[in-house]
Parts: C-alpha cells; structure tokens; sequence
C-alpha cells in the first residue's frame, strides 16, 4: 500500500535512505591493538594512535576486514578487490586526529539488495549502495560542568561499518522494518551486536518529500536516531516539518539535523554549509586493501544461514505463512529453539504453541528472551506430540503448558500426575452422556422438539462431567447419535 | 586553475588556521606557484595507467586481532592540559560532530 501524506495541495510521497553505522565485534580497534569492550573506565581502552600521537601509524586488522566482507556478502552486495582508505577532515575534539580515517570512493563493499517484511505480511526489496570501514569517534560528555566537556577516547578507533541503502524507503513502517532487517542480518552474522541502547547500532535517516512523480526533493539528514521507534518518530515529526514549508513557499535546507528524543523534534545542526566540506583524500599512512577471490569464498562458504534463506526454508519446508516464519526467524536463537521443537513433530502446531504461548508468556514474563525460557524447546515438541496423537485435547494442552511454564517439567510427567489423558475410550464417553441425558430431560424434550442450538449445552455438560478430558470429536459424534 | 583570495580564506577556515589579510595577500600567490605546478602535471596523459599508492611495490600489512595495546589512561592523558577522572577536559563544544 503506498503511504502517502496529505498536505493543502495534494498527496505528498516520503523518501527515505539511511546510513546505519554498525561496531564491528572485534577484540581490538581498527587500526590499533586496544580493546574495544563496552563500559570500560574512561581512556583506559586507548592506544597513542586512537590518541593521534604524532608519528604513529594506523596498520588495519584483518579480523575486521573479514567481518566487513562477511557483512557485504549477508547483503547480497558486490564485494570490492581493491578498497581505499580515506581521510574525512574536521575538527571536533573527540576526533584527536582532526580526521576520520574512513572509505570514500573506493569502498569494500558495493551494491547490493536486501528483503524488508511489512508488518501487512508483504515484503519489499530495499537496495544496498554500500557499506564502508571507519574509525568511530570518542565519547563527549557534557553534563558534568557548566563550562567544560569531557572527552572519553576509548571508542576512538573502535571498527565501524557504515552502511547505505538506496532511497528505496517510502514510509516509517519500511524504515523500522529496513532497520529491524539490517539488525537481524548482522546478528545472524555475527558482526555487529546490534545493541541500539549501547551505541553499537546508530541510524542517520535522510528524509525528503515530493509530489507523486516528481523528481528527488532536498532532503535533510537526521542524525541521532538510535531506536526503531525514534525511526518512527523521527520521520513522523520530520515530513509534515518539510511538506509546511514547501506548501507556505519556502525551500528545504540540505542540513543536519538532530532528533531530539526528549522534546520529540528534529532541529537543526549546523548553521555554516561549509562545514559538510570534508576534503576527503587517500590516507598516504594507508595503502590500497586488496581482497582476493580466494578470501572472499572462503568466507562466503562458511556463512551461516541467513535470516531471509531461513524465512523461505521454513514457508517451503514446514508450510509456514510468512507472518509465521517472519515471527520465527526474527531473532537466530528463537528460529533455532522452534527447529528443535518441531523436529519430528507438525511443524504447522509447534510454530503456533511457540508464537502464540510461549512467546506470550515470555513476553508477560518481564520479556524474557527465548533463551531464558523455563520450558525446553523438546518439552514443547513434546507437548504438540500429545495433542497429534490425541493424549490430550489443545484445551487441556494450554493448563499442560500453564504447568510447564511454572514448574520445567515434562509434559507426559504432568499428564499422568493429574490424571488428564484424553477420554477416547467410548464406553466411558457414553455413559458421562447417559448421565447428562438423565440429568436434563426438559432441555432433551426441547432439543428433540427443534431446538437445535440446545446441542451446544450437551458438549458443554459431558466436557465439563469429564472435566474437559472427553475428546471433543467422539463427544460430538456420539451425542448426535443419542440424541437423535 | 588559480586560487583566489575567497577559496583560500576558506581553506584557511576549514583547516582552523588563522591567517591575516596581509598574509592572505602574500600567501595566495605562493599558492599559486604551487597549484600551477600541479596544473603542468596534468598535461601529462594518464588514460589506462593505474594510481601508483608507492613505488616499492608492498602490499598493505594487517595485523592479527589481539589486544596488545591500551591499558594506561594515564599514558594517554600525560599531554592534556588538563584532566578529571580519567577524561580529558576541554572548553565546552554546543555544535555536534560531522
């Protein structure tokens, strides 16, 4: 469905592209030999080059090269034997290098394309233009003095990934979902922890509107948006922004601006254009990356099996809905505890018992994550097993599962101990029937006179007699038999 | 191509280097000199000739990823003019990052 915002003279379309800068998960820096961990004491992760100590030289580290060529190929993107490294100029003073040792025109990894799933159960393909290495920058605070910053390096250096989309993005709810995918990627990847509230995943949005069919409008990038739901916000605040001043006769900056997550607004960054002239050239420190074919099919022959493959293999395999699969596949942990599950077992019930109950109950249960669950993913394989083959009716199943939750046990374990195996036996079925019929001879006299809707009240009965244990099939059937 | 006062005021500028009128007058020629050397250069014709990164023909090193340096805030904070519990301290900065 195209997402189209109304203004005084007409239906504008939003354009979207972003910029995710992901950390790299690496020991140690970019171009040092010093940690990288989250949370360390101020400046006690920093070497002289992250402090840009004179004369010292940047020598890049391999691990991180692989990540980033592991990431390119997880997006389906071109991969560049030969990448440039360049250096980004500005001063700023958590930089203490008065550049950014970044990629430019050469990056590691070109164009490629990823699959996005909308919360309506479609998907859309976004492109990819690129993805980069870069130094991130150190940490500046400053709310601890009326008059001074601090400024803390140990992020200086630390490996980031910048990755580019296409302005293929036409509305918040593919922005969240481009981002949610990105996340997943390289989560399943393992090359960004993909922890937004750390800062290990930051999203610059480039936002711009137009009248359906016209060409690009000027579009403002929106720094600071560190949450799928400030994506959100950010955009929802950002485009009537831009559609007021185009329809009140004025022009969209080409500006930064920052989202303002306690004020709920975008505002504005910069004042001077100028200072958007970088005069990016080749870091002479630095000489050419060159990827080998060989290396790149080395790494692409161990990735693991991505979030979309996954997706597809389970519609295809199991007979999933996309909803379903997309549901499953969205974290690698949760995919990986439903196969375990449904191994042997109707894969179409597992996938519903983890969905609807499990995830429910963790999600009621401080939002717990899969792998804190109390219920093992063979107890609940175990659990679909008795209701396939009719040990207990699904109505049962959910007091099991309640049981479960709480104490860890086996299925069958509770089943036995409470006595709840399904009444199949028919025998035992009748004579519960017998018994209600010789308890409700007004409402048989009723039934049998033509109110048919009375049957339900006969179910209802002979269940809650067996005290729901009756197999509601064979109740069924036998009740319309004596009745009759 | 020649350098005029305006474009070296503003390089100036972005490099954060301060430079009077009179050293404007007297620099932008010297740049110039400069700037019409490299201009000879490109009389030169280099279609189909690869960028040259050095003349030793070396590849880039990498190193293996292993923590082998850090570790020593004071180290690191020995030049700072001035320092707070670990951080370096400086005049206040209100514009962000670029």
């Amino acid at each position: 469905m195209t997402y189209l915002i109304k203004g005084e003279t007409g239906d504008w379309e939003v354009v979207i592209g972003m910029e995710v800068h992901a950390q790299v998960i690496a020991n140690s820096k970019l171009f040092s030999g010093a940690a990288t961990n989250f949370g360390a004491e101020p400046n006690s992760q920093v070497s002289i080059v992250d402090a840009a100590m004179p004369g010292m030289l940047p020598v890049p580290n391999e691990h991180v090269v692989a990540q980033a060529i592991k990431t390119g190929l997880g997006l389906n993107s071109k991969i560049n034997h030969t990448s440039v490294f360049e250096r980004k100029n500005y001063f700023y003073p958590d930089l203490p290098q008065g550049y950014q040792i970044s990629q430019f025109e050469h990056p590691i990894v070109g164009e490629g394309v990823i699959e996005i799933d909308l919360p309506d159960g479609s998907t859309k393909e976004i492109g990819i233009t690129r993805l980069h290495l870069e130094q991130d920058a150190g940490k500046s605070v400053h709310d601890q003095h009326p008059s001074k910053s601090f400024v803390d390096l140990n992020r200086s250096g630390c490996a980031l990934m910048e990755i580019v989309s296409e302005p293929d993005i036409r509305s918040p709810e593919e922005a969240v979902a481009y981002l949610s995918k990105i996340r997943m990627i390289l989560r399943y990847l393992e090359t960004c922890d993909g922890n937004m509230d750390e800062g290990s995943m930051r999203a610059d949005v480039n936002i711009s509107v137009r009248k359906l069919g016209d060409e690009l409008g000027t579009r403002a990038e929106i720094k600071n948006v560190n949450s799928l739901k400030a994506v959100q916000q950010a955009i929802d605040y950002e485009v009537p922004r831009q559609i007021e001043i185009i329809e009140d006769g004025g022009k969209v900056v080409q500006e930064t601006r920052l989202w303002d997550p306690a004020k709920n607004e975008t505002r504005s960054m910069r004042s001077k254009e100028e200072a958007q002239d970088y005069r990016y050239f080749p870091d002479p420190d630095l000489l050419p990356l060159h990827v080998s074919q060989e290396q790149i099919d080395e790494i692409k022959a161990a990735l693991p099996e991505l979030p979309d493959q996954k997706k597809h293999r389970f519609m295809g395999a199991f007979g999933l809905s996309l909803y379903d699969a997309s549901v499953l596949i969205a974290e690698r942990e949760r995919a990986q505890y439903f196969e375990t599950a449904a191994n042997g077992n109707d894969a179409k019930l597992t996938a519903n018992w983890v969905i609807n109950e499990l995830l429910g109950a963790l999600n009621k249960d401080e939002n717990k994550a899969i792998t804190q669950s109390p219920v093992s993913a063979e107890h609940i394989g175990a659990l679909t097993a008795l209701i396939s083959d009719n040990t207990i009716s699904g109505k049962i199943a959910k007091d099991v599962f309640a049981e479960m939750y709480k104490t860890g046990k086996k299925p069958a374990d509770i089943v036995e101990e409470k006595g709840l195996k399904q009444v199949t036996d028919t025998g035992a079925i009748e004579t519960i029937i017998d018994e209600v019929i010789a308890e409700n001879p007004d409402n048989v006299a009723a039934y049998k006179g033509g109110k048919d809707k009375l049957f339900g009240f006969f179910v209802g009965q002979v269940m809650k007699k067996s005290q729901g244990k009756a197999n509601p099939a064979a109740v069924n059937e036998l009740l319309k038999a004596k009745l009759s | 191509m020649s350098l005029d006062k305006e474009t070296a005021r503003k390089v100036a500028r972005l490099s954060h280097l301060e430079m009077s009128e009179e050293e404007l007058e007297r620099r932008v020629p010297q740049l110039n000199t400069i700037m019409n050397w490299i201009e000879q250069l490109s009389e030169v014709d280099t279609d189909n000739v690869e960028p040259l990164a050095n003349v030793a023909n070396i590849e880039l090193q990498l190193r293996k990823d292993e923590i082998t340096d850090g570790g020593d805030a004071q180290k690191v904070l020995a030049n700072a003019p001035e320092e707070t519990q670990g951080f370096f301290v400086v005049p206040k900065i209100v514009e962000q990052e670029g």
